[in-house]
């Protein structure tokens, strides 16, 4: 009998262990997956997955979705989300590229300047204004859509500034692509500030209860708005690493990151109501992703099994994560 | 003590006209809009009236239908992101199925079709209430799910329907000239929502999104009203999928994306609260017509249509944060 | 009681918990056919969560339930009142966004039955308005005509007179009689013993979560109900109060003249009618009050979660016009939330919660001085003895510690005055000590506190003078060692004190 309690109080102690560090779960499924993934790669190929080269590729591949991941992970630990996430990454490339013509700096602030605008707007609805997140993300979305198909069929000529291009698409010593330092910085500067400075700390405290928040004497639309804001500016970051990287704006670069920042930031074990989690869970969340996508790609995978795979993740990861703390 | 001599006592809320201006002005207020809009839109275009009136017809028509079902499931308290892309699920398993078939063997295919959409829109329903997560969460995954079951079964837009089908949208009734289109949505309204309405289910509904307490209290099973909103929210989903094939004539698996966004639009122009609880579907079918006719007048008037995009887009922000700000100041 | 009959309704030994909160313990009922029943207790003794075992909106852990002699135990309240057991809630059990006729419809309730009752009651309501609409009295007496269309064994009415005017209230005591007359049985719940003493054949008593008494209020009396609420607890009260030590015995003459930190001047807001008072430097200033007598709005008020309708507040001497928690906490007033739910962020660790309030403005969103952090917090965390073995949650550690977080952060980032809604609210009985003796040392020290709780015991081991509120208005102030529970229970429920005692 005590036994049998001794070792479920350790079965309890382990799952609270794993609750906590859902990082280290998701190292091991990211190390699983690269071996499934070097496994298909020898039957199908011939080759080993698991290269320098293809690591290096992975990062590569996946930093812009880091930056795009980074953004939703702020706002999803407020206990919102932004589904305009794709196209404002999308306006920030056009954006540089229409003004890059002008000066590398006045394409990437015109780039950043888009994203921060669109941010804003976002965080105007939400914060002060207490549109369902949903749907002021959706409806800027729209808003963002319509304009970028108007002026993308205007003609003008469109120049990706070096330095953009540089940092999207170039390795250093054959193996570090820029964008990962890029993404490696911001990654620092992200972890360390949700943990460290008083900002982190009051993202925390309204995604995981606003009124506490507010109890607290913190006025919640100024978090609200700066957050909104700010995961614009790291969408923007994300679309210039994307164009830096294509080279060629066009309407559909982002399309995709939408689906799978939330997705990334999900299996990153950031809470969907606020309040639990952190980027690092979101960089595995994103690197498990890219390298699914790659597995998918393998075998021969087609987009609508894709779109089953990260809705189903959604839904089955949340219920997880809800039963797993809920069970407290 | 005292024997009750008090004389009787009469209680009013509001004067009734007051009251009536409450339930009903909102929607008055919308058909007001669309009729304040005709004369506009006449003076903008050249084709004559029965031709337009049924072309407006028939490019409202998915989303009238799209609409209802998002008011449905917003007025029991929850709201539906999936419903654009199982629309295109719809549209595109009947554009590739009901192709080469007989008017007879199709109509029966839609039936089908209806039922299996009230299913898949009955299980987000059970989810929802199984898991306890907020419908918001299910029903943003089932957007993509649906979205990747439509591409799964039609990779590129194809297909299509019998011509006598389509004319169940596209044709006129007889002699009188009213559209197919406007026909069905009101037959929808009259044979399918106004008998559940003013009945127990449909007060339920109402109860359910206005007061879950007091719903409870009352005796009503939550969770299985809810799931019921999903399952009915379903039938309309699963016309408004039906409505795009025979409209469009082809099946299009990015049919639906825009969809989910104007429905809420649609739905909240029409007088439905996001709180839940407060609205009706008369209003929603003139907000629908509303939005559609807007787009129409841009077109017209030689605007570029991707700015229906941006209108719509802030068109929607605008009408949510209006009546964000009117429902706060009536309910506090 | 009635002996020779088999009593109408039979509840023995319910007991119920929610988690670690025992709200009843072990509590017997019967009700006899045809008598008017009282259910009486002071605030959390577990009158609701009787009331809500007995009508199927709870189940309860444990005990038994018959009507008439026959088990019955309701699976929802229709299914109760399918048993004979009608309820009345506490809480409106009408729709707001449905009229009154669709409402009716919704519990298959007969329109003209319900008409009929309330032209009974001499009340006329047009069945067309939005329930939204009506004035809470109203939809008391549409829940109780609703109630009574089903013609009930027994009529449960859950503090129906606590929203009602007087003459509303006479006509709840009419049917009551009528029912009595009828031979049917009511089982009625309210604060006010006056209602009790006129209308009720017997009446039982309920001091947490346990039945200490049943008797005949006629006979007895209201000092004879206010002794069974009290029982042998308030004995054991005043023997604590004289085991503390002769300094820590509150003295109210000195705080006369210390410095006034906030001060009340006729305030409004909500049910509060009007209060004033002068909150000092180093005095601990006890609030005494039923349920929804005002005093959530005043601690509301004060802390900046909602505006005052009406009167002036002052802090050190200077205008205060809180709008938003922020301007409070600025100003050193800061609120201790009844719902310790309200204020702590439960996924979020200890040093987490305790040390929000420091980053509450935008200018102090920059880097954290860990360090500094790391000692404030220790401080109060020492000073309340958390215990820290699962600080990695909040929502892990026990009520007590929780509400001791929800404490400490105030001790962490300073004030001048604390306002404690209820601070011991479900917390056991070592905490709670603890919480007596840290409010006491942070008066010493200087500290100006205003202390509610729903248990009078505690007025008198933590208040230098408590004020009783009713009904929006301050109605006596008694000295801290003078608080005994028999004194404030007479003040909260409006009635005369003696003038020695005052």
């Amino acid at each position: 009998m005590p036994e049998a309690i001794e070792r479920e109080s350790r079965l309890r102690g382990v799952q609270r262990f794993l609750v906590d560090n859902p990082v280290v779960v998701l190292a091991g499924v990211l190390a699983l997956l690269f071996v499934l993934t070097d496994l298909v790669n020898r039957h199908e190929v011939g080759e080993p997955f698991v290269t320098w080269n293809q690591l290096s590729t992975t990062f590569l591949v996946a930093a812009p979705l880091g930056m795009i991941a980074a953004g939703q992970t702020l706002v999803m630990l407020t206990g919102g989300v932004d589904l305009s996430v794709a196209f404002t990454a999308t306006a920030a490339a056009f954006a540089t590229a229409w003004q890059g013509g002008n000066g590398t700096t006045q394409g990437i602030l015109a780039g950043l300047a888009v994203g921060l605008g669109i941010g804003l707007a976002n965080g105007i609805g939400v914060g002060i204004f207490h549109v369902n997140p949903l749907i002021m993300t959706l409806g800027t979305s729209s808003v963002t859509f319509g304009l970028l198909s108007i002026y993308a069929g205007k003609s003008f000529e469109k120049v990706v500034p070096g330095l953009v291009a540089t940092l999207g698409s170039d390795r250093f010593f054959d193996y570090l692509p820029a964008n990962l330092i890029f993404w490696a910085a911001m990654a620092a500067v992200l972890i360390l500030g949700l943990r460290y400075t008083g900002y982190g700390r009051m993202l925390y405290a309204v995604g995981d209860n606003e009124v506490a928040a507010r109890l607290a004497g913190v006025r919640v639309w100024q978090v609200l708005v700066t957050v909104y804001a700010l995961c614009g500016l790291f969408s923007a970051f994300g679309g210039l690493l994307l164009v830096g990287f294509t080279n060629n704006p066009d309407l559909g670069l982002a399309t995709p990151y939408l689906l799978q920042s939330v997705a990334a930031v999900v299996i990153g074990g950031t809470s969907i109501f606020g309040g639990w989690g952190s980027y690092s869970g979101t960089i595995v969340g994103v690197l498990i992703l890219t390298v699914l996508g790659s597995l998918l790609t393998l075998l021969n995978s087609e987009e609508w099994q894709r779109q089953v795979i990260y809705g189903g993740i959604i839904i089955v990861l949340t219920a997880i994560y809800a039963r797993v703390s809920g069970a407290e | 003590m005292s024997a009750t001599a008090a004389a009787p006592m009469e209680f009013r809320g509001a004067a009734p006209w007051r009251r009536a201006l409450r339930l009903h002005g909102w929607t008055v207020a919308v058909w007001l809009v669309l009729l304040a809009l005709v004369p506009y839109w006449r003076s903008l275009s050249e084709q004559d009236f029965k031709f337009d009136l049924s072309s407006l017809a028939i490019d409202a028509l998915p989303l009238c239908f799209a609409a209802m079902a998002q008011a449905i499931i917003i007025i029991s308290g929850g709201i539906d992101l999936s419903i654009g892309s199982l629309m295109a699920v719809v549209n595109v398993l009947s554009a590739r199925e009901m192709v080469d078939m007989s008017f007879g063997k199709a109509i029966a295919f839609s039936v089908l079709l209806i039922l299996l959409t009230m299913l898949a829109s009955g299980f987000t329903g059970v989810v929802i209430t199984l898991t306890r997560i907020p419908d918001i969460v299910v029903t943003l995954g089932m957007l993509f799910v649906w979205q990747g079951v439509a591409l799964w079964i039609m990779e590129i837009p194809g297909g299509g329907v019998p011509i006598d089908y389509a004319d169940l949208a596209l044709g006129d009734l007889g002699t009188t000239g009213i559209p197919n289109a406007t026909i069905a949505v009101f037959a929808a309204l009259l044979l399918v929502w106004a008998p559940i309405r003013w009945l127990r289910p449909g007060l339920a509904i109402y109860a359910v999104g206005s007061n879950r307490n007091s719903a409870y209290l009352s005796g009503i099973g939550v969770a299985r009203t809810r799931v019921g909103a999903y399952f009915l929210a379903g039938l309309f989903t699963g016309l408004a999928g039906l409505a795009l094939s025979a409209s469009s004539g082809i099946g299009d698996p990015n049919s639906g994306t825009t969809y989910t966004l104007n429905s809420v639009a649609a739905a909240v122009l029409g007088g439905v609260s996001l709180l839940g609880g407060v609205g009706g579907l008369i209003g929603v079918i003139a907000a629908a017509y509303v939005l559609t006719l807007s787009k129409i007048i841009l077109l017209l008037r030689g605007t570029d249509p991707n700015y229906a995009n941006v209108y719509q887009g802030a068109l929607i922000i605008l009408v949510v944060v209006i009546g964000g700000l009117l429902t706060r100041k009536t309910r506090s | 009681m009635n002996d020779e009959a088999v009593p109408l309704l039979e509840a023995r030994a319910v007991a119920k918990h929610y988690g670690p909160v025992v709200a009843l313990r072990s509590a017997d009922l019967s009700v006899a056919p045809g008598e008017v029943h009282a259910l009486l207790g002071a605030n959390g003794a577990g009158k609701s969560t009787l009331v809500k075992c007995l009508t199927g909106v709870t189940r309860p852990d444990s005990g038994t339930i018959s009507v008439a002699g026959r088990p019955a135990r309701a699976r929802s309240p229709m299914h109760a009142a399918r048993l004979g057991l009608s309820p009345v809630f506490q809480d409106p059990a009408l729709v707001p966004d449905l009229t009154v006729a669709q409402n009716l419809r919704l519990t298959r309730s007969s329109v003209d039955a319900v008409r009929s009752q309330l032209s009974a009651m001499d009340l006329q309501v047009s069945f067309h308005e939005l329930v939204g609409d009506l004035p809470l009295p109203i939809l008391r007496m549409l829940d109780l005509a609703r109630a009574l269309t089903h013609d009930p064994q027994l009529l449960i009415l859950d503090e129906i007179t606590a929203a009602l005017p007087s003459d509303l209230a006479e006509r709840v005591f009419d049917v009551m009689r009528q029912r009595r007359e009828s031979g049917r049985s009511v089982l009625f719940i309210t604060h006010r013993l006056a209602e009790v003493i006129a209308t009720c054949d017997s009446a039982t008593i309920l001091r947490d979560g346990q039945d200490v008494g049943t008797m005949e209020p006629k006979e007895g009396g209201e000092s004879r109900i206010v002794e069974i609420m009290l029982g042998p607890e308030a004995a054991k009260a005043e023997a604590e109060a004289s085991e503390l030590d002769e300094a820590d015995v509150p003295v109210a003459a000195a705080a006369g003249e210390a410095d006034a930190v906030l001060e009340v001047d006729d305030l409004k807001v909500g049910a509060v009618q009007s209060i004033s008072f002068t909150l000092r430097r180093g005095e601990i200033l006890g609030i005494a009050a039923l349920e929804g007598q005002g005093q959530d709005e005043l601690f509301e008020a004060l802390a900046g979660q909602r505006k005052a309708d009406g009167g002036e507040l002052r802090v050190a001497g200077e205008a205060f016009r809180p709008r938003h928690p922020y301007d409070a906490i600025r100003r050193k007033v800061v609120l201790v939330p009844p719902d310790r739910l309200l204020a702590l962020l439960p996924q979020r660790p200890v040093r987490e919660n305790v040390a929000a309030p420091l980053y509450n403005s935008a200018r102090r969103w920059g880097p954290i001085n860990m360090r500094e952090e790391g000692k404030r917090v220790r401080r109060a965390v020492d000073a309340l003895q958390i215990d820290m073995r699962a600080a990695k949650q909040v929502r892990r550690l026990s009520g007590g510690n929780q509400q001791k977080v929800t404490i400490a952060r105030w001790i962490a980032s300073g004030f001048a005055a604390l306002l404690c809604n209820d601070p011991t609210r479900g917390i056991d009985v070592g905490t709670k000590r603890q919480v007596y003796a840290l409010l006491r040392e942070l008066a010493e020290d200087g500290a100006a506190i205003l202390f509610f709780s729903s248990e009078l015991a505690e007025f008198p081991l933590v208040c230098d003078r408590v004020l009783t509120v009713y009904g929006g208005r301050v109605t006596a102030e008694v000295a801290g060692a003078a608080a005994d529970e028999a004194t404030l229970l007479q003040a909260m429920h409006g009635l005369q004190l003696d003038e020695a005692v005052a």
